[in-house]
C-alpha cells in the first residue's frame, strides 16, 4: 500500500532540532566535549539520560507522519486518506484496536461499571460485561477460565521480564563492544573493569537502567496483547495508548518553546551586555515590560484570540492534525515569548563580565570586529549556561502544558496530551469506587519525564558549571 | 538614597505605558471591536448597524489611534486608545460583559485571594528557609543527599497533582476539611487550610533547593573562614554570619512577589472554589470577557512594578553596602 | 625541643588523593617568627589551615601530629579546638577585601571574638574593642567600630583582621600572605604593625609568604617549601648569607637585583603533586642534578647552627657555584642616543575621566580622573617603565595606548600621527603597531579556542598575512621565538601553566608585528621563578626585534632592572620621570622615595613607611595630590599643584621640594 509523508510544522522543527543538536555534539564546539564526557561519567546523568532517550524515541516515532493511499479508483489520480498517522500509531495500533464502552481497570477482565446485559438464559441483568479486547482473543469463555486469568498474567509478565533482561544485556554488550573498539581494549577487559566499577563510565548504572526500562517495556508489550495494561478511560480508550501519544506533546512543548526562547534570550542578552549604552536600555526596557505582565494572563489572552482566529479562518487548516499542530506551535510561541526574559538577563550579566575579560580586550586590540568577538569569544563561553538553562526550562514547559490545558488554553482538546487527560479525569476521584488510573498514568508519565530532565539538568550543571553561578 | 528610590519609581512610568500599548494592541487591534461585537451578537446573521450599535453601547465606537474626523489634537484625543488608556491609568476599569463594575469586583475578591496567598507566602518562606538551613547544616551527609534528591522529586511533580491528591486524601477520604468553598469572616480558616498547605507543599521543592544553594554559596566565602578561625561554633557561624548574608537575596526576592499576592492563584482558587481574583480570571476566560482580562493584566503589571520598587527599597534597607552609598 | 610553642611533625595532608602537604616537620619558638617560604601550590597555606583544623572538607590528615604547648591539636575534641582558634592561635588571611563579613559592623565582628575568648560584656566589651582597634593603628577607633567593612580601605581592613586575631591574646599568630594583596606602601605599614604587635605581646608568629624580601625582613627562622615538602630550614642570618638548597639559590638568583644581568630563571614548573615521587622533587629542574637525585629521596643534612637542607649535593663537600653573571651587551649600553631620534610615541596632556553616578537627581556629574594630564615620550627600541600603586591610572593609560579606552582630552601620536584615525587602513596599521600583554595569563586567553586560532585571529583581522600557508610558517617561527614548540598550536589554553600562557599571550601580540608592546604587569600573577623567565624573554625579544616596551608595574626594583627610563605615577599624574637607574639610586620626588623605601629588600632592617593610603581618584586632595602623605609637605603644597621642573640630570619632577639628588 502506498503512503505519502506528511511533514507538520512541529515535526519539521523537531527534526531540525535533533539534527542541530547532533551536529553540535558530533563536530562542533571542541571545548565542549570535555564537559560532555565528564557528564556521562555521573551515574545519575547516565540513568536520567537513558530514560530521556527513551521518551525522545517515542516522541520522534510519533513525529514521523504520513497518510495512507486509498484504494485506487479507476481514472483518478492517487487519493490519500484524510487521516494522518504516525509511525508510532502503527506500532501501537493494537492498543487502541478494541475500544471499550467505558472505564475498565488496569489488567481487568471486565468493565468497571455494571451494564445491562442479556444473560445466556435470555434475562436482562446488570453485570460487569467482558471487555471487547478480551472477547477478541478468540478464546472461549470457558477455555479462558480454564487457563486461569491470574496464571496468564504471571506467565506473560515473566515472559516480559525474560525478554527485557535479555534485550538489556544485548544492548549493553553492544555498547561495550563499541566502546572497547574505540578504546582499543579487549572486550573482556572492558567488561571486567566495568563490572568492578573501575571504568570511568558508570556501566553498572547504565545496565541497570536499561534493564528496568526494557523489562517494563517488554512486560507492557506482552500484557497488551491480552489486556488494557493501564485500563481504559471514560469513553473506553486505552490509557496506555493515550499516555504514549502524550509523550510527543510533552516533548514538543518543552523543545519548541525552548526554540522560541533561545534566539530571543541569546541574541538580545549578548547584544545588551556587549554593546551596553542605549542598546542595553532598549533591551532592558523590552524585557522588564514583558516581565511585568503576568505570564499566565498574557498566554490566556493570546490563546483566546488565537481560538477566535481559528474559528473565523477554517479554510487555512486542511486537517484536524494541522489545526492541532498550529495550536501547539502557537502555544509554544506565546509561552516562549513570556519565558525568555530570565535567561536573557543572566546572559546579559555574564556578557557584561566577559566583555571586560582580558581575552576580549585582547581581541579588540587585535582589531577583531564586534560580531566576530560576540560569535567567537562571548557565545562559546556562554554555551554551558545556555545548555543548562535549556534543560531546566524544558521540564518547566512540560509541566506548564498540563496547567494550561486545565485552564482551557492548552493544546487542542482533540490532541492527546497529559494535560488533557488530567483535565478529563480530574472529577473521577470523587466517584465511588474511585477511578484512579487515567490520572495516575498521566501524572506518572509526566513525572518520570520531568524528574529525569531535572536530574539530567543537575548533572549538566555540575559538569559544565562547577561553581554553580546560576541556580 | 531618597533620590535613587524616586528615580526608580519614575522608571515605572515608561514601562506601564509600554504595557498599556501592548495590551491595547492585543485586545483591540488583533481582536477589533467589530470582532467583539460579532462574537457577542452571534457570528452569523449579524448586521453592520447592530455591530455599530453594540460598539456605541459599550463605548468602543471611536477609531483606534487616530480620529480623522476631529481637528488638531482632538484627532488624537478622541480615540479609543486615548480614552481607554486614561481610564486604565485612573484605575477605572469599567464594566465586565455581564454589566458589573470591574473595580468593585476586584475590591470584593482581593480579600479571599489574600487569605490564601498571604499565609501561603509566609508559611512557605519559613518552611523553605528552615529546610534549607537544615540541609546546609548537614551538608555532605546522607541527610543532605536525601534532602536534595527529595527536592528534585518534589519539583518534578505537577502542581495539579498536589491539589488533586490533597483534595482526594485530606478532604475526600479523611474528611478533615471541606473539599472546596469559602465563607468570609472567622470561619474561613476551615476552607483556606487545605489550599494553603497544598500550595506550600507545591513550592517546597523549588524553594528549599534555591535557598540551599544561596546558603552554600555564602558558606564558601572567605568571611566564613574568618568566623571559624575566631573559634565560633558552627551554629553561630551558620545563624549569625551565613544566614544574615544569605537572607539578603532571599528576602529582597520575596519582597518582589509580595504585591502580586493580591492576584491570587488561578489554579488553587478555581480548584477550591475560592471567590478570589484568580477564579475571577478563570471565569472571565471561560466567558471570553476581555475587559476583565485586560484589567487584570494591567493590575498585575502595576503590582509587579511596585514589587520591583519594593525590592530596591528592601535592598537599601537590608544591605549596608547599598544603604550607605 | 621542649621550648617550642608549636611543633609540627611529619604532617601529611591529601585532598582528593593529591598530596598537598607531604611529611613536613618544623617548630615555632615563642616570641619568634617562623617564615614558611614557597611558591603557589607548594602547600604552605594548607599547612597553616591544618594547624587551625580549618582544612576544606575534602582534605584528610594522613599522618603526623601538631602540638601546641605540647598538646596534640589533632586529638582535641572540636569544642576544645574552638577555644584554640581565635584564642591561643590567631590567624589572618591573604584577602582582607573578602575576609570580613560585609553585613556586620567592624565592632560586631571584633566584639564577637572578644566576648568569646575574654568573656567581656557591655561597656567593657566596647572599650576593649576600641582599645584593640587603637592598638593596630586605627584612628577614631570608637567611631570606626560602627563602620561596615566596605567603608574602609584594604589596608585598614587588614588592620582590623589583625585586631580580630589578637582579640583572644594569642600565643601564636598565623599570617597567611598578609600583605600580598596590598600596595607596597601599605604593605610596609602592615609588616611594621605585625612586627610591633609581635614584639609587644611576645607572640610566636608563623608567617607564610612567597616573597624572599618579606621573609628577610620578618623572619627569625626560615623554612623553604617545595612541592609539599620542606627542603631547607635555617636561621635567618644563615639562610640569607648563603642558602644551600639549589631551589633556594634559584629563588635568590631570580630576583631582579642587578640591572644588567639576565635573571636566572628556573626552567620548567612545579611537578604535579599526585604523581609518585622517586628521588628529589626538584631533580627535574635542578642544574646540579646527579644520578642519585633521580632515584633516592634526599634526607635532611645538618649543616650546624640549625641549618638543615634536603639535598644530595650538599652532603658532599661540593659547593654550588653561582655561575658568572651574564651580561646583555645591548641593554648594557645606556640608550642615550635615542633621545635625538624621533619619538615613536608621544603622549600629550592625556586625560581619561570616568563619569560617576551622581548622587542627586539633577546634581552635577562627578568625575573620576583616572588619567589627569600625562605627557610621555617613548623612543624606538627603548623600555619605559610606568610605576605606581593600584588605582593610580597606569593601566587606564596603557589601555588608551592600545585604543581600548578613548581619551577624554589630549592626544596620543604614533610617528607623529594621532591615534584613532578614521581611515580603516590607518586604524589597522596603528592597532598592529601597538599591542598589549595583559596581567593575568589565565584570563587573557579564550579557553574555548585553540592556540592556533588565538594567534591567527589578529593576523587575519588586521590583514597582516592573508595567505594561510605563510601564516602557518610565521606562527611556527613565533612559537620558537617565545620558547615553545610548534606542537602547542593545536592545543587549548587550559593545558598550559601560567608562564607558558604568558608566552602564548606575548606571541599573540607579536603576531601582528607591533613596534610597541604595552606590558601591563605581565609577571605579577606569576611565581618568582617564572617571572624571571618572562622578564628574560621580553628583554630577549626587545634585543632581537628592536621592540619598544612600555612596562607597567608596581614593582620598582623590577622596573629598574628592565627599563632605561621610568615614570612614576600617583593619582593620575606623573610625579617623576627620568633615567631609571638615577631614580632608583636617588629618587627626587618624595613619593618615588617612599615607593623605593617601602619595598623590603634582602638587606633592609627598617622600612620607612608612608602614612595613610593612596587617596581615591574621585576625591583627589587639593594642591599636590601627595601632600597628605608627604613628609616634606608645606603650606603651599596644599593649595597649588606643583609645576614640573627639570633637574640637572634631565629628570622631570612635579614637586616644590624635591630631594636633592646629590644629597640623597
Amino acid at each position: 500500500m502506498g503512503w505519502q509523508p506528511v511533514i507538520l510544522w512541529a515535526d519539521g522543527l523537531i527534526w531540525l532540532t535533533v539534527a542541530a543538536v547532533g551536529l553540535l555534539f558530533w563536530r562542533g564546539a571542541d571545548g565542549f566535549r570535555a564537559g560532555w564526557q565528564h557528564l556521562w561519567r555521573k551515574p545519575v546523568a547516565m540513568a536520567a539520560g537513558l530514560v530521556l532517550l527513551c521518551y525522545v524515541g517515542i516522541g520522534l516515532l510519533d513525529s514521523l507522519h504520513f497518510r495512507l493511499r486509498l484504494p485506487a479508483q479507476a481514472g483518478m489520480s492517487a487519493q490519500y486518506s484524510v487521516e494522518v498517522n504516525s509511525v508510532l500509531d502503527v506500532l501501537i495500533a493494537h492498543l487502541n484496536a478494541y475500544p471499550e464502552q467505558t472505564y475498565s481497570a488496569p489488567l481487568a477482565k471486565h468493565l468497571f461499571v455494571k451494564m445491562p446485559t442479556i444473560l445466556p438464559d435470555g434475562h436482562l441483568a446488570l453485570t460487569y460485561p467482558d471487555l471487547t479486547l478480551y472477547q477478541a482473543q478468540k478464546l472461549g469463555h470457558d477455555e479462558q477460565r480454564a487457563r486461569g486469568r491470574g496464571q496468564e498474567k504471571i506467565r506473560l509478565g515473566l515472559r516480559g521480564v525474560l525478554v527485557g533482561v535479555l534485550l538489556a544485556a544485548a544492548m549493553t554488550l553492544l555498547f561495550a563492544g563499541w566502546q572497547a573498539y574505540r578504546e582499543g581494549m579487549p572486550l573482556r577487559d572492558l567488561l571486567r573493569t566495568a563490572l568492578q566499577g573501575k571504568h570511568p563510565l558508570p556501566w553498572r548504572t547504565g545496565w541497570a537502567t536499561l534493564t528496568v526500562l526494557c523489562v517494563l517495556g517488554a512486560m507492557m508489550a506482552e500484557w497488551s496483547t491480552v489486556y488494557h495494561v493501564l485500563g481504559t478511560d471514560k469513553i473506553g480508550q486505552d490509557v496506555l495508548y493515550q499516555s504514549m501519544k502524550g509523550v510527543r506533546t510533552g516533548l514538543m512543548m518543552g523543545t519548541l518553546t525552548t526554540l522560541v526562547t533561545l534566539p530571543l534570550a541569546v541574541g538580545l542578552g549578548i547584544a545588551a551586555g556587549y554593546f551596553g549604552g542605549w542598546v542595553d536600555d532598549v533591551i532592558q526596557y523590552i524585557y522588564t515590560t514583558l516581565n511585568s505582565i503576568p505570564g499566565v494572563l498574557l498566554i490566556v489572552a493570546a490563546v483566546l484570540l488565537m481560538q477566535g482566529f481559528i474559528e473565523t479562518h477554517p479554510a487555512l487548516f486542511d486537517s484536524a492534525a494541522s489545526r492541532a499542530d498550529f495550536r501547539l506551535l502557537f502555544l509554544c510561541g506565546i509561552l516562549g515569548v513570556t519565558s525568555w526574559t530570565s535567561l536573557c538577563r543572566v546572559l546579559r550579566g555574564e556578557t557584561f563580565k566577559l566583555r571586560e575579560q582580558d581575552y576580549v580586550l585582547a581581541a579588540r586590540t587585535l582589531g577583531v570586529s564586534d560580531w566576530r568577538i560576540m560569535g567567537r569569544h562571548v557565545l562559546p563561553n556562554l554555551l554551558h549556561l545556555i545548555l543548562i538553562s535549556m534543560v531546566m526550562d524544558f521540564s518547566g514547559f512540560v509541566l506548564a502544558e498540563a496547567v494550561l490545558s486545565y485552564l482551557g488554553v492548552g493544546v487542542d482538546p482533540a490532541m492527546a496530551s497529559w494535560g488533557n487527560m488530567i483535565n478529563a479525569a480530574r472529577l473521577e476521584l470523587s466517584r465511588e469506587p474511585v477511578v484512579w488510573w487515567p490520572l495516575a498514568s498521566a501524572f506518572g508519565w509526566m513525572f518520570v519525564l520531568v524528574l529525569s530532565a531535572n536530574l539530567f539538568a543537575d548533572s549538566l550543571r555540575e559538569a559544565f558549571d562547577p561553581l554553580g553561578r546560576r541556580r | 538614597m531618597m533620590t535613587y528610590l524616586l528615580r526608580r519609581l519614575a522608571y515605572a512610568v515608561p514601562i506601564l505605558l509600554g504595557v498599556n500599548l501592548l495590551t491595547f494592541s492585543l485586545f483591540f487591534m488583533v481582536n477589533t471591536p467589530d470582532d467583539m461585537a460579532r462574537m457577542h451578537l452571534g457570528v452569523k446573521h449579524v448586521t453592520q448597524p447592530a455591530i455599530e450599535a453594540w460598539k456605541v453601547q459599550h463605548g468602543y465606537a471611536q477609531p483606534l489611534f487616530y480620529n480623522a474626523r476631529e481637528p488638531g489634537w482632538r484627532a488624537w484625543r478622541d480615540t479609543l486608545f486615548f480614552n481607554q488608556s486614561v481610564h486604565m491609568f485612573a484605575l477605572d476599569f469599567g464594566e465586565s460583559d455581564d454589566g458589573r463594575n470591574i473595580g468593585e469586583a476586584l475590591r470584593a475578591r482581593a480579600g479571599p485571594s489574600l487569605s490564601i496567598a498571604l499565609p501561603t507566602f509566609v508559611l512557605g518562606l519559613w518552611v523553605n528557609i528552615g529546610l534549607a538551613l537544615m540541609l546546609v547544616w548537614a551538608r555532605a551527609s546522607w541527610l543532605d543527599r536525601f534532602g536534595v534528591t527529595a527536592t528534585v522529586v518534589l519539583m518534578s511533580v505537577s502542581s495539579l497533582f498536589y491539589i488533586i491528591a490533597g483534595q482526594y486524601w485530606v478532604a475526600h477520604l479523611w474528611r478533615l476539611v471541606p473539599i472546596s468553598g469559602f465563607v468570609p469572616g472567622a470561619d474561613s480558616w476551615h476552607f483556606v487550610l487545605l489550599p494553603i498547605v497544598v500550595s506550600v507543599m507545591a513550592g517546597v521543592g523549588n524553594g528549599t533547593r534555591w535557598y540551599r544553594s544561596i546558603f552554600l554559596e555564602e558558606i564558601g566565602k572567605d568571611y566564613v573562614r574568618t568566623a571559624r578561625a575566631k573559634g565560633l561554633n558552627e551554629s553561630h557561624v551558620l545563624f549569625r554570619h551565613v544566614l544574615q548574608n544569605g537572607l539578603i537575596p532571599i528576602l529582597t526576592g520575596a519582597v518582589a512577589v509580595l504585591p502580586l499576592l493580591f492576584m491570587g492563584s488561578l489554579l488553587t482558587e478555581s480548584f477550591f472554589g475560592i471567590p478570589g481574583l484568580g477564579s475571577y480570571v478563570i471565569d472571565a476566560i471561560q466567558a471570553q470577557d476581555f475587559a476583565v482580562v485586560r484589567a487584570m493584566v494591567f493590575i498585575g503589571s502595576v503590582l509587579y512594578l511596585i514589587g520591583l520598587w519594593l525590592t530596591d527599597l528592601a535592598y537599601s534597607w537590608a544591605d549596608p553596602r547599598v544603604r550607605f552609598s | 625541643m621542649s621550648e617550642s610553642l608549636l611543633q609540627v611533625s611529619e604532617l601529611r595532608i591529601t585532598i582528593d588523593k593529591v598530596r598537598v602537604v607531604d611529611g613536613i616537620s618544623f617548630a615555632v619558638a615563642p616570641c619568634q617568627t617562623f617564615v614558611l617560604l614557597g611558591e603557589s601550590g607548594s602547600g604552605k597555606s594548607m599547612t597553616a589551615l591544618a594547624i587551625m583544623r580549618l582544612l576544606p572538607e575534602s582534605a584528610r590528615y594522613q599522618a603526623g601530629d601538631i602540638r601546641l604547648h605540647g598538646q596534640d591539636l589533632l586529638g582535641l575534641p572540636e569544642s576544645a579546638m574552638r577555644s584554640v582558634r581565635g584564642g591561643t592561635v590567631g590567624m589572618i588571611f591573604q584577602e582582607p577585601m573578602t575576609s570580613l563579613n560585609p553585613v556586620l559592623t567592624l565592632g560586631e565582628q571584633l566584639e564577637e571574638s572578644l566576648s568569646l575568648h575574654r568573656g567581656l560584656h557591655g561597656r567593657a566589651l566596647h572599650e576593649a574593642a576600641a582599645d584593640l582597634l587603637q592598638s593596630v593603628g586605627i584612628a577614631d577607633a570608637a567611631q570606626r567600630l560602627r563602620d561596615y567593612p566596605f567603608q574602609i580601605s584594604g589596608g585598614m581592613k587588614q588592620r582590623v583582621m589583625i585586631a580580630i586575631s589578637l582579640a583572644g591574646n594569642p600565643a601564636l599568630l598565623i599570617a597567611d600572605e598578609p600583605t600580598t594583596a596590598l600596595d607596597v606602601t601599605v604593605q610596609a605599614q602592615v609588616l611594621e604593625l605585625l612586627r610591633k604587635v609581635q614584639r609587644e605581646r611576645g607572640m610566636g608568629m608563623l608567617l607564610i609568604t612567597h616573597d624572599l624580601a618579606v621573609a628577610a625582613y620578618m623572619a627569625d627562622q626560615v623554612g623553604v617549601m617545595y612541592a609539599g615538602e620542606l627542603v631547607e630550614m635555617a636561621p635567618r642570618a644563615a639562610f640569607f648569607k648563603q642558602a644551600q638548597h639549589p631551589y633556594s639559590q634559584k629563588l635568590f638568583a631570580a630576583l631582579p637585583a642587578q640591572p644588567d644581568q639576565v635573571l636566572k630563571a628556573i626552567a620548567g614548573s612545579v611537578p604535579a603533586l599526585d604523581s609518585v615521587f622517586e628521588g628529589c622533587r626538584f631533580a627535574g629542574r635542578c642544574d646540579e642534578v646527579q644520578a642519585i637525585c633521580r632515584s633516592v629521596a634526599p634526607v635532611w643534612q645538618d649543616l650546624g647552627n640549625g641549618h638543615q637542607v634536603r639535598c644530595h649535593a650538599v652532603s658532599s663537600p661540593f659547593q654550588i657555584k653561582s655561575g658568572p653573571a651574564l651580561t646583555l651587551s645591548r641593554s648594557a649600553q645606556p640608550v642615550l642616543s635615542v633621545h635625538h631620534k624621533q619619538a615613536l610615541l608621544t603622549v600629550r596632556d592625556a586625560q581619561v575621566y570616568f563619569d560617576l553616578r551622581s548622587s542627586t537627581l539633577f546634581g552635577k556629574r562627578r568625575q573620576l580622573k583616572a588619567v589627569d594630564g600625562v605627557d610621555l615620550d617613548l623612543f624606538p627600541g627603548e623600555t619605559l617603565a610606568l610605576v605606581g600603586e593600584s588605582g593610580c591610572g597606569k593601566t587606564t593609560l596603557g589601555k588608551s595606548l592600545v585604543q581600548l579606552q578613548p581619551l577624554t582630552a589630549g592626544r596620543i601620536e604614533l610617528d607623529g600621527v594621532a591615534l584613532g584615525g578614521k581611515l580603516r587602513r590607518v586604524l589597522q596599521a596603528q592597532r598592529a603597531a601597538i599591542q598589549m600583554v595583559f596581567q593575568d595569563p589565565f584570563a587573557s586567553l579564550n579557553p574555548r579556542m585553540r592556540i592556533h586560532a588565538l594567534l591567527e585571529e589578529g593576523m587575519v583581522a588586521l590583514g597582516v598575512e592573508p595567505d594561510a600557508p605563510r601564516r602557518q610558517i610565521l606562527l611556527e617561527q613565533l612559537m620558537t621565538q617565545v620558547g615553545m614548540s610548534k606542537q602547542v598550536l593545536n592545543r587549548y589554553p587550559h593545558e598550559f601553566s601560567g608562564g607558558q600562557r604568558q608566552r602564548i599571550a606575548i606571541a599573540r601580540a607579536l603576531a601582528v608585528q607591533p613596534r610597541l608592546l604595552v606590558c601591563d604587569e605581565p609577571t605579577s600573577a606569576l611565581d618568582v621563578s617564572v617571572q624571571a623567565q618572562i622578564v628574560n624573554l621580553l628583554r630577549e625579544l626587545q634585543t632581537s626585534m628592536g621592540l619598544s616596551l612600555l612596562f607597567i608595574t608596581h614593582n620598582l626594583p623590577l622596573a629598574r632592572h628592565l627599563a632605561q627610563r621610568m615614570a612614576v605615577m600617583y593619582l593620575g599624574r606623573i610625579v617623576e620621570q627620568g633615567d631609571s637607574a638615577a631614580i632608583a639610586a636617588s629618587p627626587a620626588h618624595p613619593y618615588s622615595q617612599a615607593l623605593l623605601q617601602s619595598v623590603p629588600t634582602l638587606t633592609t632592617h627598617a622600612l620607612v613607611s608612608l602614612r595613610g593610603e593612596p587617596a581615591s581618584a574621585s576625591h583627589p586632595p587639593t594642591g599636590c595630590h601627595f601632600h597628605p602623605r608627604c613628609p616634606r609637605a608645606e603650606a603651599v603644597c596644599q593649595v597649588i599643584y606643583p609645576a614640573i621642573r627639570t633637574l640637572q640630570d634631565g629628570r622631570q619632577v612635579a614637586c616644590y621640594f624635591p630631594i636633592d639628588p646629590v644629597a640623597a
